[in-house]
This record gives C-alpha cells, sequence and structure tokens, in this order.
C-alpha cells in the first residue's frame, strides 16, 4: 500500500512543490503585512519577513528532505541513480542485458516452434477423440506411395468405411495440388481432396457458406471446392461467398462453397491448403496405389485400444478383399499380412515432427545451456562488481545513509538490469522463432505453423535470469551491509573481509561456465562439420548447373508403343539446342527424396533394387563414367533384346568377383509392370540416390524406350546440363513451345533441390554454431571479469612482490597459472559432459560420430586460446603495477 | 548572536504542538506559528524553517488535511485540519509527553543529596 501510494505520489512531486512554494509566498505577505501594521516601514517590513522566513529555495528543499526521509521521492531518485550507474558503465549494463536476452528469447523460440510442432492439438472440436488409422508396422515398400501420409488405396477405404463401429464419424483426405487460373496463366496451389464427412466429424465449422458434405461426392472432375480463409482472403479479395461464386480450377470454373475459418489450416502440421475438394470414386481404382489417409472421431466408450482391437480382428476381410492383382503370390501373402492400427491424431499428422523433433530437443538443450552460462556470467558479473561497491556502501553507511536504503538501491540496479533483459528476451523471443521457422523453408514448401507466444517458458526462463540478478547482485551487498562499514572501509579495495569465499565461488562460476562452454563449442563444431560433409560429399554425379524438369505431352496424343522412342526424340532436341551441354530423360530424378525399385532374382539370389529408367544420354549428362560395358543406344528399345545397367552395390550384392556383364537379371511382376528378364550390358559407380545420407543403394537402369508400354505415360523427368541455367531454361521453353505446343514444362534448379534437402542440417550447423561462439564470448567476458576483479583483490600484494624483486614475468606466470587451473577444470569437466551430451545427437550427425576426438581437441584448444587471451589483458595490468602507487593506497 | 528567551525546542515537539494548535480549529501555517508565539507569551519563536517541513510531514503522515481557502484578511492559505488518525496522534503524543515530564520533574524535584 505505502509503495502504492509513493508511486502515485511521483507524478504530484511538482505539483506539491508548486504548492508549497504558494503557500510560503502567502505567508510571507502576511507576515509582511503584520510587520507594517506594526509600524515597520514597507522595505524593513520585507526584510524582516525574508530574514524569517529565509531563502525561498532553501525552504523548498527542506520541504523535499522530508520527502525524501519519508522515502516517498526515493524510489524514484534510486532508480534515476540506477541509470545513471549503467550510463556510467555502458559495456557492463550491455553485456548483462543482451546475455539475458539472448538466453531467454533463444529459450522460449525454439520451446514455442516445438510446442507449434508437437503439442499443439488440431484447431477442431475436441481434437483427443479423433483417430488416424495406419497399417501396423508399414508397408514395407509395397505398391506406390503418394505421400508420407498416404497410408490407404482407394479400394481399402471403401472398405473400411462401412465398418467403422469405434467411430462416429469416418473420413479420408489427401494433399493434391490443383492447378488454378485461365489456362495459360496457371498454377498450383494446395488442394486438400476430402470425403463426405471430413468437414463434419473434425466438427469445423464454416467461416461463410458452407463446407463439403456427403452429397458433394459427385463425379471425379473437380465441380465444387471450398476455399481456406488465407486463400479467399488474398486470392479471392475476401468477398462474400454467393451460390453464384466460381473460380476457375483445373481449366474450368468450379462453385465455391464456402470458407473455412482462419485456424483451419489442414491436418498436416507446418503445411496449409488453399483449395478443399470432394473425393471421388473411380470405376477401376488401382489397387496398389497408396492414396489417402484416414482418420475418425472416436465414439464415447472408445479408446484407442479397443478401437485397435476392433479393426486388427477387421483386417483379414479388409486385406483379403482389397489384394491387388499382378503381383507374386509371396508379394500377396505379405499384404493379407497387413493390420490395422488406430493412433492419436489429436495433433494432426507430421512429418516435420520426424524430421526436426531431434533436432529442436536438441536446440531446445543447447539453449538452455546458453541460459545457464548466461546467468553464470550474470552471477560473475555482479559479484564482481559488488566488490567494487563494497567501499562505495561502507562510505555511504558511514555518511548516515540507512541500511535498507542501500540495500534497496542494489536491489533496484538488479532488477533493473535484469527486467530489461526479460523484456527484451520476451520481445526476441517471436521475431526469432520466426526466423528460424522461415530458415527451414524450401524452394516449394513453406512452413506454416502457427506460433504463438508461450508465457510458460517466458516466465520460467525471465524468473531464471532474474532470480539470477537479485541472488547474486543483492546477497554481496546485504552482506557488506551487514559488515561493519570501518572495517570494510579499512579492508578498502584489498579486500580482506571473506573475499576468498566470494572468489572461489567465481571461480567455481568461471569452471562451469568453460565445462558448459566446452559442450556447446564441440556440439557447434559436430553440426558444422557434419554440414560440411554434407556439402562436399561427392554424390557421386554431376550437381552445378543442371537443371531437373518435367515434361507433360498429353496433347501430342501419342501411343504408349511410341511414346518411349517419343521421349528419345524430345532429348534429342533438347540437346541440339545451342548453349546445351547435355540433356536426359529420366523416370526419377537422383536425390529428390522419391524412389522406385522392383523385386529381382539374380541366379539364386533375390531380393530389391531402385530402377530409374533413362535415356542413353543420362550418364552423360551427369557425369556418370562407366565402368565396365557399354552405354545404352537409341536402338535399345522394346523391340531389342532387354538390357540394364547396374552399379557397383548391384554387383557386390547379388553377383560378387565374377564379370557381370551379360548376366540376367530377373525383374518380378507387378501391375503395369509386366515379369521380365534383363541382360547386364554395363556397370556404373556407385552414387547418391534417394538422399545424400543414405548408404550406397542396389542400383539397375534401363533404357527409357525400354520401359513396358502399359507402364508408359505422356511425361517424362528431364535433366539438363548447361553452364547457364537460366539462359537453358528459357531456351528450351521456346523451342518446345514451338515444337510441341501444349506441352507443359515445370523447371526446378536440380542442385538446389538437393540443398532442400538439407535446411535441417543447415539449420542446426548455423544456431550451433552461433550459440557455441556465444558462449565462447561469454567466456571471455566473465573470465575477464573475474581475473580483473583478482588484480584488484591483490593490488599491493602484487605490488609489494614487485617491490621485493619479483620479475613482472612472474607476476603474469602466476595470473595466468590462475586461470589455467580454471581452464584445466573446466576442459576436463566439460570433457566429460560433451561425451554424454553428445550421445543424443548420433542420430543427425554425418560422417561423423558424436565421440569424436578431433572435435573435441578442436573445442578444447579453441577454449584454451580463448581463456589465454582473455586472461592476458588483467595478467600484462598485474604485471605494470606500480609498486608505489599501490604501496601509497595502502 | 543567542537571545536568551528563545531557546530550542527538543526534537519531535514541534509535531506535538503543531498538532495541539491546529486541534481548535482549521488554521493556516502562518497563524499557527502567530498562535504558538502568542500562547508561549514570545517565549517561543518558531522557525519558519523548521515549521514548513514539519507541517508537510504530518500531512504525509496522514495526520492533517489541507485545504486552501481564504483568510480573514482576504489571502489565500493552506488550512490544517487534524484527521482522526491526527487527533489520536495528538493523544498518544500528549500522554506520553506528560509521562515524560512527569518523570523528569520527579528527579528533577527529589531533593538532592538524599537516598532514594
Amino acid at each position: 500500500m505505502g509503495l502504492f501510494r509513493r508511486i502515485i505520489s511521483l507524478g504530484r512531486r511538482s505539483r506539491l512543490e508548486r504548492e508549497a512554494e504558494a503557500e510560503l509566498r502567502e505567508h510571507m505577505a502576511m507576515c509582511i503585512d503584520d510587520n507594517i501594521a506594526q509600524g515597520m516601514s514597507r522595505a524593513e517590513a520585507e526584510r524582516d519577513a525574508r530574514r524569517r522566513f529565509g531563502n525561498p529555495r532553501v525552504m523548498r528543499e527542506r520541504v523535499s528532505a522530508e520527502d525524501a526521509a519519508l522515502g516517498l521521492e526515493s524510489l524514484w531518485h534510486d532508480l534515476r541513480s540506477a541509470l545513471r550507474v549503467f550510463i556510467k558503465s555502458p559495456g557492463f549494463a550491455f553485456v548483462v542485458v543482451a546475455t539475458l536476452a539472448l538466453g531467454i528469447g533463444a529459450n522460449t523460440a525454439i520451446f514455442e516452434i516445438l510446442d507449434a510442432v508437437r503439442l499443439q492439438t488440431l484447431p477442431v472440436a475436441n481434437p483427443n477423440q479423433l483417430a488416424e488409422l495406419r497399417i501396423i508396422g508399414g508397408i514395407h515398400g509395397f505398391g506406390i506411395t503418394d505421400s508420407a501420409f498416404s497410408n490407404f488405396t482407394i479400394p481399402m477405404w471403401q472398405a473400411i468405411k462401412d465398418h467403422h463401429e469405434p467411430f462416429s464419424g469416418i473420413f479420408a483426405w489427401r494433399t493434391s495440388p490443383v492447378r488454378v487460373g485461365s489456362p495459360d496463366q496457371s498454377r498450383n496451389v494446395y488442394g486438400l481432396e476430402v470425403s463426405g464427412d471430413f468437414f463434419n466429424t473434425l466438427g469445423v465449422v464454416p467461416f461463410q457458406g458452407r463446407l463439403i458434405e456427403p452429397q458433394d461426392l459427385t463425379s471425379c472432375e473437380i465441380s465444387r471446392v471450398v476455399a481456406s480463409y488465407s486463400f479467399w482472403k488474398s486470392q479471392m479479395g475476401g468477398q462474400p461467398i454467393t451460390p453464384a461464386t466460381t473460380i476457375m480450377a483445373e481449366g474450368k470454373a468450379v462453385q465455391v462453397l464456402g470458407v473455412t475459418p482462419p485456424s483451419f489450416l489442414g491436418l498436416v502440421v507446418g503445411d496449409r491448403f488453399d483449395l478443399a475438394y470432394p473425393t471421388c470414386t473411380p470405376p477401376n481404382p488401382r489397387r496398389e496405389v497408396f492414396t489417402y489417409s484416414v482418420m475418425g472421431r472416436l465414439k464415447d466408450g472408445w479408446t484407442l485400444q479397443r478401437a485397435s482391437q476392433y479393426f486388427e480382428a477387421f483386417s483379414p476381410g479388409l486385406f483379403d478383399e482389397t489384394a491387388p492383382d499382378g503381383y507374386p503370390a509371396q508379394t500377396i501373402k505379405a499384404y493379407k499380412a497387413f493390420r490395422l492400427g488406430a493412433n492419436t491424431a489429436g495433433a494432426g499428422v507430421s512429418t516435420l515432427r520426424d524430421q526436426y523433433n531431434a533436432s529442436l530437443e536438441i536446440l531446445l538443450a543447447i539453449t538452455g545451456l546458453v541460459l545457464l552460462i548466461a546467468c553464470a556470467n550474470l552471477a560473475n558479473l555482479l559479484l564482481a562488481r559488488a566488490s567494487v561497491k563494497r567501499r562505495e556502501v561502507a562510505i555511504r553507511m558511514s555518511l548516515g545513509a540507512s541500511r535498507g536504503r542501500l540495500l534497496r538501491q542494489i536491489l533496484l540496479e538488479s532488477a533493473l538490469l535484469a527486467a530489461t533483459g526479460a523484456f527484451l528476451g520476451a520481445a526476441l523471443a517471436q521475431p526469432l522463432s520466426r526466423t528460424l521457422v522461415s530458415s527451414l523453408d524450401t524452394t516449394d514448401n513453406t512452413i506454416h505453423l502457427t506460433i504463438t507466444p508461450d508465457w510458460r517458458v517466458l516466465i520460467f526462463a525471465g524468473a531464471v535470469g532474474i532470480a539470477t540478478c537479485l541472488l547474486f547482485g543483492t546477497l554481496p551487498a546485504l552482506r557488506s551491509s551487514g559488515a561493519e562499514p570501518l572495517t570494510a572501509l579499512k579492508s578498502g579495495a584489498r579486500g580482506v573481509v571473506g573475499n576468498r569465499e566470494r572468489f572461489s565461488v567465481q571461480r567455481a562460476m568461471v569452471i562451469t561456465q568453460i565445462a558448459v562452454s566446452m559442450v556447446l563449442l564441440a556440439g557447434a563444431l559436430l553440426f558444422v562439420r557434419s554440414y560440411r560433409n554434407l556439402l562436399t560429399l561427392n554424390a557421386g554425379m554431376r550437381e552445378s548447373g543442371v537443371l531437373s524438369g518435367g515434361f507433360y505431352f498429353p496433347s501430342e496424343r501419342i501411343k504408349p508403343e511410341n511414346l518411349g522412342v517419343f521421349k528419345n526424340q524430345i532429348v534429342d532436341e533438347v540437346r541440339a539446342i545451342p548453349g546445351i551441354d547435355n540433356a536426359a530423360a529420366a523416370t526419377n530424378t537422383p536425390l529428390s527424396g522419391s524412389t522406385w525399385g522392383h523385386g529381382v532374382d539374380v541366379g539364386n539370389l533375390d531380393g530389391q533394387s531402385r530402377f530409374t529408367y533413362v535415356s542413353p544420354s543420362f550418364f552423360g549428362t551427369l557425369d556418370i563414367p562407366l565402368l565396365s560395358g557399354r552405354n545404352f543406344t537409341d536402338r535399345d528399345t522394346n523391340d531389342s533384346p532387354l538390357v540394364v545397367i547396374v552399379n557397383q552395390s548391384f554387383v557386390r550384392r547379388y553377383i560378387g568377383t565374377a564379370s557381370p556383364i551379360g548376366i540376367r537379371v530377373h525383374v518380378r511382376s507387378e501391375p503395369q509392370y509386366p515379369e521380365r528378364t534383363y541382360e547386364i550390358v554395363g556397370v556404373v559407380p556407385d552414387t547418391k540416390y534417394s538422399d545424400l545420407r543414405e548408404e550406397p543403394q542396389v542400383q539397375s537402369f534401363v533404357p527409357i524406350a525400354q520401359l513396358p508400354v502399359t507402364a508408359q505415360g505422356p511425361g517424362t523427368g528431364m535433366l539438363i546440363a548447361s553452364r547457364d541455367p537460366a539462359a537453358a531454361e528459357q531456351a528450351v521453353r521456346q523451342v518446345m513451345q514451338a515444337r510441341h505446343p501444349g506441352m507443359q514444362i515445370q523447371f526446378a534448379d536440380f542442385q538446389r533441390g538437393i540443398l532442400d534437402h538439407l535446411v535441417g542440417d543447415r539449420m542446426m550447423a548455423r544456431l550451433a554454431g552461433f550459440f557455441g561462439l556465444l558462449a565462447a564470448l561469454l567466456v571471455v567476458v566473465g573470465l575477464h571479469g573475474v581475473l580483473s576483479y583478482f588484480l584488484s583483490q591483490r593490488r599491493s600484494e602484487i605490488g609489494i612482490r614487485i617491490a621485493l624483486g619479483a620479475s613482472r614475468g612472474r607476476v603474469v606466470a602466476s595470473m595466468l597459472g590462475n586461470a589455467c587451473v580454471m581452464l584445466a577444470a573446466g576442459l576436463a569437466i566439460g570433457a566429460v559432459l560433451t561425451v554424454f551430451a553428445s550421445r543424443g545427437a548420433g542420430t543427425l550427425l554425418f560422417g561423423l560420430k558424436p565421440w569424436d576426438p578431433p572435435t573435441l581437441l578442436a573445442a578444447a584448444a579453441l577454449l584454451a586460446v580463448v581463456t589465454v587471451v582473455a586472461s592476458l589483458i588483467p595478467s600484462l595490468r598485474a604485471a605494470h603495477v606500480n609498486p608505489i602507487d599501490s604501496l601509497r593506497a595502502e | 548572536m543567542t537571545i536568551p528567551s528563545k531557546f530550542e525546542l527538543p526534537q519531535g515537539t514541534l509535531d506535538l504542538l503543531i498538532l495541539r494548535v491546529v486541534a481548535q480549529g482549521p488554521i493556516h501555517g502562518y497563524a499557527i506559528a502567530q498562535r504558538m508565539q502568542m500562547i508561549s507569551k514570545e517565549a517561543l519563536q518558531v522557525q519558519q524553517g523548521s515549521l514548513y517541513p514539519a507541517l508537510h510531514r504530518l500531512e504525509n503522515k496522514n495526520f492533517l488535511v489541507a485545504e486552501w481557502g481564504p483568510t480573514e484578511t482576504g489571502r489565500e492559505a493552506k488550512f490544517y485540519r487534524l484527521t482522526e488518525r491526527g487527533h489520536t496522534q495528538l493523544k498518544t503524543e500528549t500522554e506520553s509527553w506528560e509521562r515524560l515530564t512527569g518523570v523528569v520533574a520527579m528527579i528533577l524535584e527529589h531533593p538532592l543529596g538524599e537516598p532514594s
């Protein structure tokens, strides 16, 4: 209460002062009146009044002094004097505030992302009731999978949707691009294909109009859509939805039924959708193409476990009924053994979660350590400061300042620092998490996360920082205020009283800092080296100056049996364009993340191999040398003997040391790919296949003209090598447009596509590197502070030593020796900690073991250099102590 | 230069005297000094330099409240009144002052050289 009144009264101050002045003026006037009434002359009366009342300003100050004595004015005064202190030592204030802000901000930012990716539930009604059906243990590469969330084929979904006893509602969905805009200016937007009960079951309420309902599942041509809020706002101008609202999609006008609420971004964490459209049931759905994710809402009284039991019991019938044809008996047996299970889905589905969970957890640990170092550093700085202040406190106390008053001022100083740091940290958290998330964006994938300020973490991190400040900023002050002023004054800056104890606290802090910094630096080096390993990794093929493209030509209406030759013809046309080094068609772009494989039998060995169907120019375009045998030619078609080129891993796995040329490779049947036997005509070295991190894959290459006719489609992937990709792209578009009007062409940079797969590694390298450097910097600051303090404590001792003939070299050596003892202790503890801590990073590292002696040594060496540099300055200052000066100060 | 008839008040006494004077009814600062001088038959010359800080102090301690109003001579002045707390304070202070003076008097009036 009292404090509150005081704070309010702060603003009243000038008013009170004016009032006091007015009161005095009136009273002086009264006095003069009285004097005149008693017979004095005017001048005499005024002089007498002035004598009695004294100088008005002095009077006013005495009145203010009353305020100060009551503590009214002093809070403001203390605040101002604290500010003055910081303005006088801006370096100190800056380091403290910046350290805290970074520690608190980074912690909060990382936690917020972790929370958004992992913990936040979907913005739908009762998300905890949602369950996703999945095949237990996955499908082991069976058939064709659309995306990471494609768990079911269309026939499976049709069987499941009528048998969902545990669910009150069930729905299927998938993500698939939708082309919007007029045919000549169309572009892909994020599409969400949903079954009739999708929105009902989720409990999503329309923002405008209505959402997709069961009666909308009519034809397989998109005829009605629902727009997401952001799409509606940005692309449709946010105009009210009427029955006449349409949009151009897939080349025609389709009705827009309604708009979803702003919070609903679909079911994939970090993703969004633009348009949702109804599923359809094609007449002959492919039984080996996995398309949908299936989710349901559990009825009251059903648990996930009971639901799983229900679906497991239902599985045999389901998989018997939906088994595809065209596979060997063994494969079908495996298919029929699949079992369904229900999994929680309240938080949506996510690849981000699997992809970045470990990274985010490590980052959270790293930022936690940074906060720890920051606090240790703060404690150190404040302790060192408190010892400097000790003398000041003693003087002020001996001059009559009250203990409480002094304490309050010191407390206020610490609180001000802490609050500023915490405030900046809070302000930093949001931009930091946004930057972090956007650093994970790739060329064609932007991450959309709802990052909400997390007050729990902010308050926690802020409280830690503030507590540190208050504790270490105030405790020493408390102690010095308890000391006799005279003792403190006598010992003065030379510190005889209790400083050994405090200094040992400081030493412990520095050792902690060095140990934790060692962990962070080692971590930083590990991640940076791992990223470097990935960047400099030789994938075994040309990466730069290569365009990867997709060519689609349904309008050419070419018969399937001629498509292979046509693709080779396009390749030749592209290769003939000036400025283009080479070009090739391929069914699968290397290092794009997608895969294609077949079951094979070679001799009496059976297994799998990756298969890529390529034009003869493929190896030339990507600079992959032929180790033995021959390359494909344009004469290798479906009318000539079937040939295959295999890689070294294939040879190791299936052939061994015998000569591979001429050996037959039997490929097992699957839908659209009949059983075939190829003859090996050549061997190429191992190249990376879908991902840089993977072990060498068993690979086979078949001429694109020998792709089974049933599998031929009016489109192909292209790889185009040139010195100037931008110009090449332009030229290719022009030539193709002229020769094959209606051909759709998409281009991407091959190398950029590969780098896009490394954004997670890049983030870890950058952030771990940044925090590692920050940690090292904090060590410099902390160490410098402690040694400077140490020096100030022992100035006279050093002076005496020098006076008695100690060489300056020995003085430096003793100071450095001190630092080295702390360094050694810190490094020893740090090394042990690192070995334990780095285990968690193992899976994220590439080409390195977490227990990597060179990295540990490098981190230790780096810290050693940092330590020596940080201690050199105070040590040299110690050497230049003038014995006369320091002794005279006694 | 010292005037023998005027003396320094013991610390804290001024506050008590002000409370006592103000207890008689709303009064402004200048009049407080005048009245004290008058009642003490000019023996007590209140230092203006102590009066105003004391008034300010008492106001801040909520013993007094003040209000601007016209004086009998037509000037504007700040009139002080006792608050509830002020009355209580005056009572306890008066009692303790009486006890103190009583005790002091008892000792001082005790004949010299006589064992207690």
